[in-house]
């Protein structure tokens, strides 16, 4: 009994550690719509300014005030992130923000170990916590009750903060409808940077309290901003009550399931999120949220098909990009046919965004079930690799098929955070599933036909087959079940009163958009004649998000422009220089602020003033826009 | 109108490729080079001793001469962490730097990407750290030979000493993925054969780098095992041993532990540091032969640094690569084959062979105990084991490697 008890407390401490990270992560998105995928860098940020401080200051108040200020300098980071960055583009269009984060993480990640060294760093133990207590034989540590009462503690204040100050009332009032608080005179940019602050100093604090416990590493970012996200939303996003349910829920169910599944820990808070989105789709504690009041002039200008001139345009590039193989060698080959396969994979996810409004979080787990479909088929059934081709993109289908029922069912951050649960559950299914997937060493010697097997040719199937499916997805976004797809992404209720059957097209739109998934990653296979349960974690569906957004999701066919740019930059600058990441992050962010609608989507928006300056009479309908009231 | 952009970009990225193609080759008669491929991002508490150890090899090669006259050219990418990316790297490095042999890897399936595109493009590739079994037996390829002390060579060192014990009960804690897996599997099956008396009481399995520390102690506290197998290592390790100490988990109970005893990662644990655990590892402090002598002294007057055992890995490597290719006098891969099996040379550790039947050097591992000296944990009891001790007969190779 003793034991249950003490297990119990041990998940509470670890559900403490989260709630703290999880509670900045939840006031942040809730007022102001940021999915802060830098939150885990400023968690990470924390630990390492703790630990400096704590090292050089001795004695408890050199510990404790050690903690503290690490915290603060972090929110004062975090504060210039927010003023330099951030409000420049609080216009861009959704998620934008979470491609700035993005590249800040990046850089992050590369700055700690030019900072601090590569080495683990073990701070000290809290003066006052060092031991254990005995309770009927099993030992408790004292920082694991200090931690359980702190838990409830931030609740407290933070509630009192929100119920009982006027700042309180106002973050309340914009997570329920920041419009509406702009329109009542309430300055905005104050209220931001302050939540904004205010999330940071909690991050920084959850890792600065994880000294005691924990080694600083430059890996502690991506360890918790997922399984944080996963508990703000299982929450409720905006509610801090769901995420200290959540996070408890959670801990939980970990620390007991271990005695039954051992190998549960790594998809159990996927699986809980999956089970929790399916019955309720706002989370534990959230609200539906409102229809959005975006009115239906999303885009800068209305999509139309390309011109006969801008065709003929097109068909030049792609002629000039099929005579890449007489002027160049085996490697930029390669590496073209990789760039190629990444635009199938970037227009498919794009497709979905930016024409189905649906931003997956999971995609590569689409781009990874083609590929183990090609693997599995040609390793085991022998198939030959045109049946493989055509077949194993099917093992997408399927489960986008299967997934995107239930995905559909909700909208916005719920969508793609349910998205991410399935992608996860079918990485770990590739990961543990040893015997079939041979798991996380993958099946090797995947490799092309002979046909196939020369950069050169490889590289034509490629090309040919990206070619093939931006037009297919072009003819798509203006056939009419583009259209009618378009109009339940505007707006939901107005097309079901016109007849549209809403949930099902955007259904059909998800599996769509999993079967040229699974396309790329088919060819992705034959490209590197093996397959890894990488080949659908979470860092590949980041980078396809990125592409999206890079490229521009108000577009028709941004993302073509933003895989090539990204991959080949990213292959470019891990080939030439050690600190990667720190450049990529960097160009990441200048991207940001130069581009703030996308590379293309800013180009056509620069384009389309340019025209109308020209020709300024020519068609006002076309060139009114509707300011959405953010 | 879009079509423009999509050919400035991928114009761009075609044109500072091929220009970094060709100022390669014109270099290319006086030099040997070598394409070096590792996780520097993503591992650099291992990676920037390794890289420092190789580093120094390559100084002491080319000071001696280079290889049969010509300039020893190392040209490192980092992987990321990445099976793809590591594929891209190699291609990089064989397709456009024209690179004699690769070399490098830290993960296992890393290793193993690497090694299965060296066979398709018919590469030498020496594997320098993956520890997996499968890269020299079950996935073997005659292009790839492997440097570290493999799993099951570590487990059997291992073993040796913990059959010793009096324990019977016996609990394990292995991060959730192929090493630790096959880690657990080998030492099982090594241990129960010597010790049928003995019973596995409970496994735990926390994801690799997100062990929740807390409960994975308490609950292997409460299958009450006499002994413990620990895999786990880097900031998990740390976390284990911090919340075990606290918890008193290994009060009374023996640790048997894998790696724990290279500095990479005891050196971190500081004073909390547990004392008494059997582990593998390299204690530079205490080892005495004239091999290694001559390289700690060099490695610290280059790098006013001791060396962790990466530093011994990264060096030995280009050692080893620069040998095959004298020995070979020629870039051509099956040359290199040739050369390479049963090729004998010295090493830090002593004499070491690549063997021709399964590719795997004879590099040895150090066993010891952990302790505690001057707030710093330490190896104890040292000693060295070679590597052709611990390796299973070649009849039973010859089942688990596939034929050429």
């Amino acid at each position: 009994m003793a034991f249950y008890v003490v297990q119990f407390l041990t998940g509470l401490a670890s559900a403490a550690s989260l709630f703290l990270v999880a509670s900045g992560l939840s006031i942040i998105f809730g007022v102001t719509r940021i999915v802060n995928f830098a939150h885990g860098a400023f968690y990470m940020l924390g630990a390492y300014v703790a630990f400096t401080l704590t090292e050089r200051f001795s004695g408890a108040f050199g510990f404790w005030g050690g903690i503290v200020i690490a915290a603060l300098v972090v929110a004062v980071i975090g504060v210039l992130v927010e003023m330099v960055l951030l409000r420049r583009i609080y216009h861009s269009p959704e998620l934008f923000q979470l491609l700035a984060t993005f590249g800040l993480t990046l850089m992050v990640e590369d700055l700690v170990v030019l900072i601090w060294g590569p080495d683990d760093l073990v701070g000290r133990r809290a003066p006052g916590f060092k031991g254990a207590i005995d309770f009927f034989g099993q030992n408790i540590p004292s920082y694991d009750l200090f931690l359980i009462a702190l838990g409830p503690v931030v609740l407290g204040v933070l509630w009192l903060l929100f119920q009982r100050t006027r700042w309180g009332v106002l973050v309340r009032a914009a997570t329920q409808d920041r419009d509406m608080v702009a329109a009542l005179g309430v300055n905005q940019k104050w209220l931001f940077t302050s939540v904004f602050a205010l999330g940071v100093f909690l991050a920084a604090l959850g890792g600065a309290l994880q000294i005691p416990r924990d080694a600083v590493n430059h890996a502690m970012d991506l360890r918790v901003i997922v399984e944080v996200f996963v508990v703000v939303v299982i929450g409720g996003l905006g509610s801090i009550i769901g995420a200290f349910v959540a996070a408890v829920l959670v801990s939980e169910l970990n620390a007991f399931g271990i005695l039954i599944f051992p190998k549960i820990s790594i998809i159990l808070v996927f699986l809980v999120m999956a089970v929790v989105l399916i019955v309720r789709p706002w989370g534990l504690f959230g609200k539906p949220e409102a229809p959005a009041r975006r009115t239906p002039g999303l885009t800068v200008n209305p999509w139309r098909p390309l011109t006969t001139n801008e065709r003929l345009a097109a068909i030049a590039v792609l002629v000039v990009a099929a005579a890449l193989p007489f002027v160049a060698g085996n490697y930029v080959l390669t590496v073209g046919s990789e760039i190629a396969i990444f635009v199938i994979f970037a227009v498919s996810l794009h497709f979905l965004m930016s024409v189905g409004g649906l931003a997956s979080f999971g995609h590569a787990a689409y781009f990874g079930l083609g590929a183990y479909g090609v693997a599995l088929l040609s390793k085991m059934a022998g198939l030959p690799m045109i049946a493989c081709l055509l077949l194993g993109p099917l093992l997408g289908l399927l489960g986008a098929a299967v997934f995107g029922f239930f995905a559909v069912q909700l909208s916005g951050v719920y969508f793609a955070m349910l998205t991410l649960a399935f992608a996860q559950i079918v990485w770990s299914i590739a990961f543990q599933w040893v015997s079939v997937t041979g798991g996380d060493n993958g099946i090797l010697g995947v490799w092309p036909e002979k046909w196939a097997a020369s950069p050169s040719h490889f590289y034509w199937l490629s090309l040919g087959i990206a070619a093939l499916a931006v037009v297919i997805l072009r003819i798509i976004v203006f056939s009419p079940f583009g259209f009618a797809l378009r109009a339940t992404r505007d707006s939901p209720l107005r097309g079901e009163a016109i007849g549209i059957n809403g949930k099902r097209i955007q259904w059909t739109a998800f599996v769509i958009a999993g079967t040229v998934a699974g396309l790329a990653g088919a060819l992705f296979a034959y490209l590197k004649g093996s397959v890894f349960p990488d080949n659908m974690g979470i860092s590949l569906s980041v980078d396809a998000l990125v592409m999206v957004l890079l490229g521009g999701v108000e577009t028709v066919s941004g993302a073509v422009v933003g895989a090539i740019v990204y991959k080949a930059l990213n292959i470019w600058l891990v080939s030439q220089t050690d600190l990667s990441k720190l450049v990529l992050g960097g160009f990441v962010v200048l991207i940001v602020v130069a581009f703030p609608k996308g590379i293309v989507g800013t180009l056509e928006a620069f384009m389309h003033r340019r025209r109308k300056s020209s020709s300024s009479a020519s068609s006002p309908l076309l060139t009114s826009r509707i300011e959405s009231a953010e | 109108m879009r079509g423009y952009f999509v050919g400035a970009g991928l114009a761009i990225a075609v044109a500072s490729m091929a220009t970094g193609a060709m100022t390669t080759q014109a270099m290319a008669q006086s030099e040997i080079k070598i394409g070096e491929i590792n996780s520097y991002s993503l591992l650099p508490a291992f990676t920037e001793p390794y890289r420092k150890g190789w580093q120094l090899a390559v100084e002491e090669i080319n000071a001696a001469g280079g290889i049969n006259g010509k300039k020893l050219v190392v040209i490192s990418k980092d992987d990321g962490g990445k099976p793809a990316d590591a594929q891209t790297a190699a291609n990089e490095l064989v397709s456009s730097e024209n690179v004699a042999m690769l070399t490098g890897t830290f993960l296992s399936n890393i290793g193993l990407a690497v090694s299965d595109f060296a066979n398709q493009k018919k590469v030498f590739f020496l594997a320098a750290e993956p520890l997996t079994d499968a890269i020299t037996w079950s996935k073997g390829n005659r292009y790839t030979f492997r440097l570290r002390p493999s799993n099951y060579m570590q487990a059997a060192m291992l073993v040796e000493e913990a059959a010793k014990l009096p324990a019977k009960r016996w609990a394990t804690i292995a991060p959730n993925y192929e090493y630790g897996q096959s880690a657990v599997a080998v030492f099982k099956k090594l241990m129960s054969e010597k010790r049928p008396d003995i019973q596995w009481v409970d496994e735990q399995w926390p994801p690799q780098g997100k062990i929740d520390a807390g409960p994975v102690v308490q609950a292997t506290a409460a299958a009450n095992p006499e002994a413990i197998l620990n895999v786990t290592f880097g900031a998990d390790l740390v976390k284990l041993v911090r919340e075990g100490n606290t918890r008193g988990l290994f009060k009374g109970r023996t640790v048997v532990s894998f790696l724990t005893g290279e500095p990479e990662y005891l050196d971190p644990l500081k004073d909390e540091t547990p004392e008494g655990w059997i582990v593998t590892g390299y204690p530079w402090y205490s080892i005495k032969t004239p091999e290694h002598d001559a390289f700690l002294k060099a490695y610290q007057a280059k790098y006013n640094d001791y060396p962790r055992l990466g530093s011994i890995v990264g060096y030995q490597t280009i050692k080893a690569a620069a040998a095959i290719l004298a020995k070979a006098g020629s870039s051509d891969p099956e040359k290199l084959i040739a050369a390479a099996e049963g090729i004998s040379m010295s090493s830090p550790f002593g004499e070491i062979t690549f063997r021709k039947i399964d590719h795997q050097s004879t590099l040895g591992a150090f066993t010891g105990k952990t302790a505690l000296k001057d707030g710093k944990g330490i190896m104890v009891d040292t000693a060295y084991r070679k590597g052709s001790d611990y390796l299973p007969s070649d009849a039973e190779i010859e089942k688990l490697r596939p034929k050429d």
